[in-house]
């Protein structure tokens, strides 16, 4: 398809230019992009989940190595792909159900049969086996409404249109359309992610506290003010966040909507962190082992909280959950940024003069991040409630297919 | 409204317009000789990315939608390479290109440009060697809200802060120190000058300059990046002068001083991101640096900007290329130091170690080798137990066992080393002879036309004749047993140079050397001068012993310095004495050398007052010696130093001032008249050169009368007593 392979090509440029800020940002247009691929792409008649994931493999592998750094790009690969497994797999088991079953039953029956097994743990278990599906941790806590929407209510919206099985052609495009409809959940989860994180502040801050944050993260402050509207008083702490001092902005966003800030240094969170009650920040990335790749200065931050038992609490949208552990060397940790984010090379140039060669030359490094071990990590608040970092693996077996985990030519080639 | 209308459509017609650039994809230089008689500049690879990458990836993501790509010399190559990469696909970015056979200049670029008439607004003019990650829009913006303001300013150039080193006066990039005056309120630059003369540290400022700006800077501490925003006139200008060869040297500087057109320059200056120009070895090297230390970013080696292939970054500065493409081979005991590249498909045997080094791909390296700092291209074979410090190594050379390459050694492509052979410092070796006509002429870098042509001629007949025979049969000795290639004679004189631009940093002696070099008495008055004082080379090199034997002729400048100053500014005597008497002492000279060197400023001064005949000379010379009579007769303590001024005003008659030739014999008579001089001295002056050789004799012969009169005179004394 000349089309879409331009929209690739353009994208994948972008991202190597490093013109696409933010994961947020990326990982919406990754899921916009996949899913033109996909509606554009032809598929034949047999076997086209197999073709819809090599076509969203073989692009998704491009996105990837295009910006190895920004892991949203591969969580969203990677969720599509899971989501297509999720709607072939739902079509095939209304087929074979529907095949199993009378040709004259209700579908409302069957659904509200469904319904009532879900209560039993070991029905649902027995029913996956059967269905070859993992059992899903949420459908087991109804406590929790909409969990883990995006793979669930494709699929019972799936079992409802069950009826015209029988038609493959219809069944081709009702697969497409089931994931079309499915990344359109996806991108609107993506989108609602800072409100549905806000939503849950009150529950976490409370009166009169005072919270230490460092850099910037829209999440962090729509979390903030969300507790803010809520009526709660209480203070902020803002480390600049060193060298790109986003934390001024933050300031400046904060002030305007009222809330009592003071800026500090980055060297000053030692000092100040006795006299706070949370740290809340934002991420870069959640590894499977709920360690978080987090702005550089971070880890500095939560051994200080841990020093003086200080929750520390990372909030961050499900598109930052990646599937990946951090000793994976598919991983790549860090990005090392250009000094001159550092100092002026001007005013340092003479330090540099490789001709004079005095020996040393100066040499100036710059990671972008740090990387928090899970043990430092009190909370995830994400848009599905708030997690331990042992449980994020489990919410991981939620989103992600374990054969996608890999999404490199070597798999592609295996397959 | 018609006006307005048209100013409306003006600003329609700047919006719409794509933003374009043009890439000179040749340096019109030979620095980069013997590698550029076989590859264009701009494909050389620097950190194993073909330069020509770093321009287009620069520009392509700074916005430019149309790039026009100028090649000449080896323009098939350039094209070819564009054709295959990944250049020519990109969507929103049209690069077309332009070939040429016959330009010498970027001049001549820049005119045939202007001939096709493919430019048609504000464009972007770099160099196919530029490495910047620098945002345009502002400049840009600044650009065109001047142009709106005042339609001569037609140019922005790109200016960087890099402070030159003040032992070599070289910027970190190998270029010479960089004079120039900018107006601080408006940034426009007035003044430029990037061969400011070492021997006398001297700028000279227009005087007209204090009276037009209000304020000025003038900076040494600025580099010029080598990147312009032009507006369409420029090439208009380059068309309607066309002897403006130079972009800097001719076309810049022209516009400074014509006043005429009242074109003006502007200056923008970056602080936080990176420009720079591959012009010599030496800034290879630095760029390299930089680039690997990701002064650049993004356009370093682990992110894929222009289809090269993955690398990864490792701690300490280290990339690898990605184990997917192809393995490298690294043995265990091999070590691999920081701040190095290697490339895909090389392997590395024991126990060799590498540092601060850019390894390309495909090489095999093998054991007990160790490589500092030095540049190894693609499918290089090293075999056991060499030494290579600070060299660089294109394709495809084989350097056999036990070699050895000093600092600063360039081997040109699929050149040979036989075993156990040193190459010596700084030579160059290249499977192409040298050709003939290159001479010594420093002109040679800028050539006009004549002798470029011929230059292009003979390298072509020099490709011409088969490689292999040529070389293998008659040079074997050249560089070691069963070794192919020349070895490079440097021109005369450049090899006192070489250090200055070699990849390898400047040897400790030099250093040495330069810290040895007078130190500057404080001259407070001169704000203007850089002090650049440092003679370097020529005379330094055999100073090691005694610093004093290189100073008669620095030290008679200074005096003239000083003189000049005390008539420009009318400092009082007694000022100019002492400050005569301090360089005196700080360049260890007696009272006779200062007699000599004031004498010869004062009729220096004297001849350089404007004069037509000599009759006028003369007059200058009596006001002159009138004017100064006290300073000099302070300075004629004894005879000794009467004669020697004698001497000295005799050697100028013949050499640097032959004006003063005819006049010789009633200058002589002014001094006597004026009491600077006395008759003993005269005499005895005559009396020396009475035994000498008839040249030597001209000026005794020509005051004969007034020395006949003198003897008379005293004679008629002697009676009388």
């Amino acid at each position: 398809m000349p089309d879409t392979q331009a929209l690739v090509s353009e994208f994948v440029l972008k991202l190597k230019r490093r013109k696409v800020e933010g994961s947020h940002a990326t990982a919406r247009q990754t899921a916009e992009l996949l899913r033109s691929v996909i509606s554009q792409q032809r598929i034949p008649h047999t076997n086209q989940a197999a073709h819809l994931i090599e076509a969203v493999k073989v692009v998704g592998e491009q996105l990837i190595s295009a910006n190895p750094v920004e892991l949203a790009v591969g969580n969203i690969v990677r969720r599509v792909l899971h989501i297509i497994r999720e709607e072939d797999l739902s079509l095939a088991t209304t087929a074979v159900g529907g095949l199993g079953l009378s040709a004259d039953s209700d579908d409302d029956e069957d659904a509200e049969r469904d319904d009532r097994t879900l209560l039993s743990a070991t029905a649902v278990a027995a029913a996956s086996r059967s269905t070859l599906r993992a059992p899903a941790l949420h459908t087991l806590l109804e406590d929790i409404p909409d969990s883990a929407a995006a793979p669930h209510t494709p699929s019972s919206g799936g079992e409802s249109e069950g009826k015209s099985k029988s038609d493959k052609s219809v069944r081709s495009r009702k697969l497409k359309h089931d994931v079309i409809e499915a990344i359109n959940e996806l991108l609107e989860d993506i989108d609602t992610c800072h409100e549905q994180i806000a939503e849950q502040a009150v529950e976490h801050i409370h009166q009169n506290e005072v919270i230490l944050t460092l850099g910037r993260s829209r999440t962090v402050m729509e979390f903030l003010c969300a507790a803010k509207e809520k009526k709660r008083s209480f203070r902020v702490f803002v480390a600049e966040g060193a060298p790109r001092y986003q934390g001024h902005v933050l300031a400046k966003e904060l002030v305007a909507r009222g809330l009592q800030t003071t800026v500090i240094t980055d060297s000053a969170v030692f000092a100040m962190i006795s006299r706070v009650n949370m740290v809340i920040v934002g991420a870069h990335a959640i590894m499977a082992n709920g360690g978080v790749i987090a702005p550089v200065g971070l880890n500095m931050v939560a051994l200080a909280a841990q020093r003086h038992a200080v929750p520390f609490v990372v909030v961050a949208g499900s598109h930052k959950l990646c599937p990946l552990y951090p000793h994976n060397p598919e991983v790549l940790l860090n990005d090392l940024r250009s000094p001159s984010e550092l100092l002026d090379f001007g005013e340092f140039s003479d330090c540099m003069d490789y001709g004079i060669g005095s020996g040393a030359p100066l040499h100036v490094v710059n990671p972008a991040f740090d990387y928090v071990p899970p043990k430092l990590v009190s909370l995830f608040i994400t848009d599905t409630g708030g997690h331990n970092p042992s449980y994020m693996y489990r919410l991981i077996a939620d989103y992600y297919s374990a054969d996608d985990f890999v999404v490199q030519r070597r798999t592609a080639l295996g397959s | 409204m018609a006006q307005k209308k048209g100013v409306r459509e003006d600003a329609d017609e700047l919006s719409h317009v794509p933003l374009q650039a043009v890439l000179l994809a040749d340096s019109f230089a030979q620095k980069f000789r013997p590698i550029t008689m076989e590859r264009p500049k701009v494909l050389l690879p620097l950190v194993n990315i073909p330069m020509i990458d770093y321009s287009l990836a620069w520009l392509e993501s700074a916005g430019v939608e149309e790039v026009f790509v100028f090649c000449c010399a080896h323009s098939k190559q350039i094209i070819d390479y564009l054709d295959k990469s990944e250049w020519l696909s990109l969507p929103k970015f049209t690069v077309t290109t332009i070939e040429s056979h016959d330009s010498v200049s970027a001049g001549d670029a820049l005119r045939l440009v202007y001939e096709r008439n493919v430019i048609h607004g504000d464009f972007v003019l770099i160099s196919g060697d530029t490495v910047s990650n620098m945002s345009l829009t502002q400049a840009l913006q600044d650009h065109k809200d001047r142009k709106k303001k005042d339609s001569n300013a037609i140019m922005t150039m790109v200016i960087k802060k890099s402070k030159p080193s003040s032992l070599t006066h070289q910027t970190r990039l190998g270029n010479d120190e960089l004079v120039m005056a900018i107006d601080p309120h408006t940034k426009e630059l007035l003044y430029y000058e990037d061969k400011v003369d070492a021997a006398d540290g001297m700028v000279t400022l227009d005087k007209g300059f204090l009276l037009d700006n209000s304020a000025i800077k003038v900076h040494n501490d600025k580099e010029d990046c080598y990147i312009d925003i032009c507006s369409p006139e420029v090439l208009s200008l380059f068309t309607d002068n066309f002897d403006y060869q130079h972009l800097r040297r001719h076309f810049v500087k022209g516009l400074l001083v014509d006043d005429i057109m009242g074109y003006k320059i502007f200056t923008h200056e970056i602080h936080s991101s990176y420009a720079a120009r591959v012009d010599n070895f030496r800034s290879y090297d630095t760029i390299s640096k930089d680039i690997i230390q990701r002064w650049t970013y993004p356009l370093v080696p682990d992110i894929q900007f222009s289809g090269n292939r993955p690398i990864k970054l490792e701690r300490q500065g280290i990339y690898k290329g990605s184990e997917f493409s192809s393995d490298i081979q690294l043995s265990r005991s091999a070590q691999i130091g920081p701040f190095t590249l290697v490339g895909s498909g090389t392997s590395i045997g024991d126990y060799s170690k590498i540092s601060n080094s850019v390894i390309g791909e495909g090489c095999s390296i093998g054991s007990n080798v160790s490589i500092e700092g030095s540049y190894i291209w693609d499918n290089v074979t090293i075999r056991d137990g060499c030494q290579l410090n600070h060299a660089l190594v294109c394709d495809g050379v084989v350097i056999k066992s036990g070699v050895v390459l000093e600092p600063g050694v360039v081997l040109s492509f699929k050149v040979v080393v036989g075993p156990q052979f040193p190459v010596p410092a700084y030579s160059k070796v290249s499977l192409l002879p040298q050709p003939t006509n290159q001479d010594s002429d420093e002109e040679l870098e800028y050539a006009d036309s004549g002798s470029r042509i011929l230059d292009i001629t003979s390298l072509n007949r020099a490709l011409e004749v088969p490689n292999g025979e040529l070389s293998r049969s008659s040079d074997n000795a050249e560089v070691g047993v069963a070794g192919v290639g020349y070895i490079w004679s440097v021109c005369e004189g450049g090899h006192e140079e070489e250090w200055r631009h070699s990849v390898a940093p400047i040897p400790a002696n030099k250093i040495a050397e330069l810290r040895k070099a007078p130190i500057e008495p404080d001259t407070p008055k001169l704000e203007i001068l850089p002090a650049a004082r440092v003679k370097p080379d020529v005379e330094t090199s055999d100073s090691d012993d005694d610093p004093a034997t290189d100073d008669p002729c620095d030290f008679d400048k200074e005096v003239e310095a000083t003189f000049l100053r005390a008539v420009h500014e009318g400092v009082d005597q007694e000022h100019v004495i002492i400050e005569v008497n301090s360089l005196r002492l700080s360049y260890n000279m007696a009272s006779l050398d200062c007699a000599s060197a004031i004498f010869w400023s004062v009729m220096k001064l004297a001849l350089e007052t404007s004069h037509c005949t000599e009759g006028e000379l003369f007059r200058n010379a009596v006001s002159a010696i009138t004017t100064w009579r006290d300073l000099l007769r302070h300075y004629l303590q004894s005879i000794d130093e009467e004669i020697e001024i004698i001497m000295k005003f005799e050697e100028m008659c013949l050499e640097s001032a032959k004006d003063f030739a005819p006049v010789f014999a009633k200058i002589l008579h002014i001094l006597y008249d004026k009491d600077v001089l006395t008759e003993e001295a005269i005499l005895s002056w005559a009396s020396e050169k009475e035994g000498a050789d008839a040249s030597d004799k001209i000026f005794v012969n020509q005051s004969q009368i007034f020395i006949e009169w003198l003897k008379e005179a005293e004679e008629e004394d002697d009676e009388e007593e």
